[in-house]
């Protein structure tokens, strides 16, 4: 038996009995950071393929998605931050071996084309929503968004511009949408003082996470049959990418140390158990897998049932894996 | 120059003195410390039971992993291997935080992170920390790795010891006689 009692009063909120500083705002900015990236690479992947008027709520509508989460999760992210007011540090700094100076930075970054895409998209956006959706309440923000930006000096011109290079833009933007899916994985991965997030796979499946929870979102607010179909591929594709990337994960974490083995096992039988297993794994990967299976041979599934559960697995994976990550740590008796 | 710390956990009674002359040295604020004192207990009741104390703050590593996560370089190391806060340049993130396998780091009520500074403002005046000086068993030393001579030196020279999670690669610099 060893146990080890702190007697001296220490009983510092979040770091005494375990670690608990990171909570939901970086769960969900990680979720938000994550859906921006695929939603964003997705967009221009699909124009570079040149499917511009195959696809247009991929590349065109969906676009709107991106900047406004980003923005909410960079709201998150200066809400968590304990000293607030000193946020801008971060823009006076650039530190290569801090990942979370590379998200800051990657980030704003991203917020250029991700504002000036849907941007110099808007007249289609706002012709596509009256045409297939004309009750939609966001059309009239819209117009009125359109209006007001075509009265504004410089900003007509910087969006024509935009749209004139798109081309060259997106081939700039998709490097770095992969940085910024990557980095919210890689974000926790830095941190050696915990193990469960000490591996180098959680940036490729953050990724990978990522990516599917925007093609959920894409195919849910899609209602082109042939956009969907294909989304319901690509999801599934990347499905069984992400239970892979899972699966070495935890085969990486049991032939490590003691304090690896340690950090699997709070997912192995311990508390995060159920949650991950059935919650993530079962419900949220496995389930719309099938459902998606069962789509594409014939059986008519409502479309929002696995884009939701693929979305609320994305988001609890997230959630669980900051918790998680915090409850594990080295032995220092 | 290279500062670093010995605690002899044969000598410690637990008395937590250490920890009230770093709070009132540092204006610690209530409820918070920067070093503490753990008991522990280990083997097997009755034959091999035995218990010491070790008195613990930051570690002032040599490999920094609360330096190399910082996005804004206000975690840094200063000469002698003391690892500080910059105030005014700390956003409050936590990444240092998370990256400290000792949780010797905490989230000062004004917002920024605070952590032990082996009394940097005494050390450079040629004085002892304020835990060292008043610890009423000896049982800490402090002193310079790189003096042969030093009392930090001559205690790691003439004893056993050992360091914590050496397997996080920090090269601690809290070391540890027994």
């Amino acid at each position: 038996m060893n146990e080890q009692l702190i007697v001296s009063g220490k009983n510092i909120p979040h770091i005494v009995p375990h670690l608990h500083l990171w909570g939901t705002e970086i769960a969900l900015y990680l979720f938000f950071g994550g859906l921006a990236a695929g939603i964003i690479f997705f967009a221009n992947f699909f124009y570079l393929k040149g499917k511009e008027n195959e696809m247009p709520m991929t590349i065109k509508v969906a676009t709107l998605v991106p900047p406004i989460i980003i923005i909410i999760g960079l709201v998150l992210l200066i809400v968590d931050l304990h000293h607030w007011m000193y946020f801008w540090q971060l823009f006076l700094h650039f530190r290569i071996e801090s990942p979370m100076s590379w998200g800051a930075w990657t980030l704003s970054v991203i917020m250029v084309p991700a504002i000036l895409w849907p941007l110099s998209y808007l007249d289609d956006i706002i012709e596509y929503l009256q045409e297939r959706n004309p009750k939609c309440k966001i059309t009239g923000i819209l117009i009125w968004a359109n209006n007001l930006i075509n009265k504004l000096p410089i900003v007509p011109a910087i969006v024509k511009w935009f749209a004139d290079n798109r081309k060259i833009a997106a081939y700039l933007t998709i490097p770095i949408a992969i940085i910024l899916g990557v980095y919210t994985g890689i974000l926790l991965s830095a941190f050696n003082a915990r193990p469960l997030w000490n591996s180098a796979i959680l940036g490729p499946l953050f990724l990978t996470s990522g990516v599917s929870t925007a093609a959920a979102a894409i195919m849910w607010m899609s209602n082109d049959h042939k956009e969907r179909k294909l989304y319901s591929k690509i999801d599934l594709f990347l499905i069984a990418i992400e239970i892979f990337f899972i699966i070495h994960m935890f085969m990486g974490m049991l032939a490590g140390g003691v304090a690896q083995v340690e950090a699997a096992e709070l997912f192995l039988g311990g508390p995060y158990t159920v949650v991950f297993w059935v919650g993530i794994v079962a419900i949220g990967l496995v389930l719309p897998a099938i459902l998606e299976i069962m789509e594409l041979s014939g059986f008519h599934i409502p479309v929002w049932i696995p884009a939701f559960l693929i979305l609320l697995s994305g988001m609890l994976f997230r959630f669980v894996m900051v918790w998680g990550g915090q409850a594990s740590s080295f032995n220092i008796l | 120059m290279r500062y670093a710390m010995a605690m002899d956990t044969r000598k410690c009674v637990g008395c937590s003195d250490c920890v009230v002359a770093c709070q009132t040295e540092n204006n610690v604020p209530l409820g918070f410390c920067r070093d503490w004192i753990v008991e522990a207990v280990g083997g097997t009741y009755p034959e091999t039971v035995e218990m010491h104390f070790k008195s613990e703050r930051c570690n002032h590593c040599d490999n920094t992993p609360c330096v190399r996560t910082c996005p804004t370089g206000a975690s840094h190391v200063i000469e002698g291997g003391i690892v500080k806060v910059t105030h005014n340049e700390c956003i409050g993130c936590g990444a240092c935080i998370e990256s400290c396998p000792y949780d010797a780091r905490y989230v000062h009520p004004d917002g920024y992170i605070d952590k032990c500074t082996f009394c940097d403002h005494r050390v450079a005046n040629g004085m002892n920390t304020a835990c060292v000086d008043v610890c009423p068993t000896d049982c800490l030393i402090f002193g310079d790795l790189d003096d042969p001579k030093s009392p930090v030196s001559l205690a790691l020279k003439e004893n056993d010891w050992y360091v914590l999670a050496p397997e996080a690669g920090t090269k601690p610099q809290l070391y540890f006689l027994k």
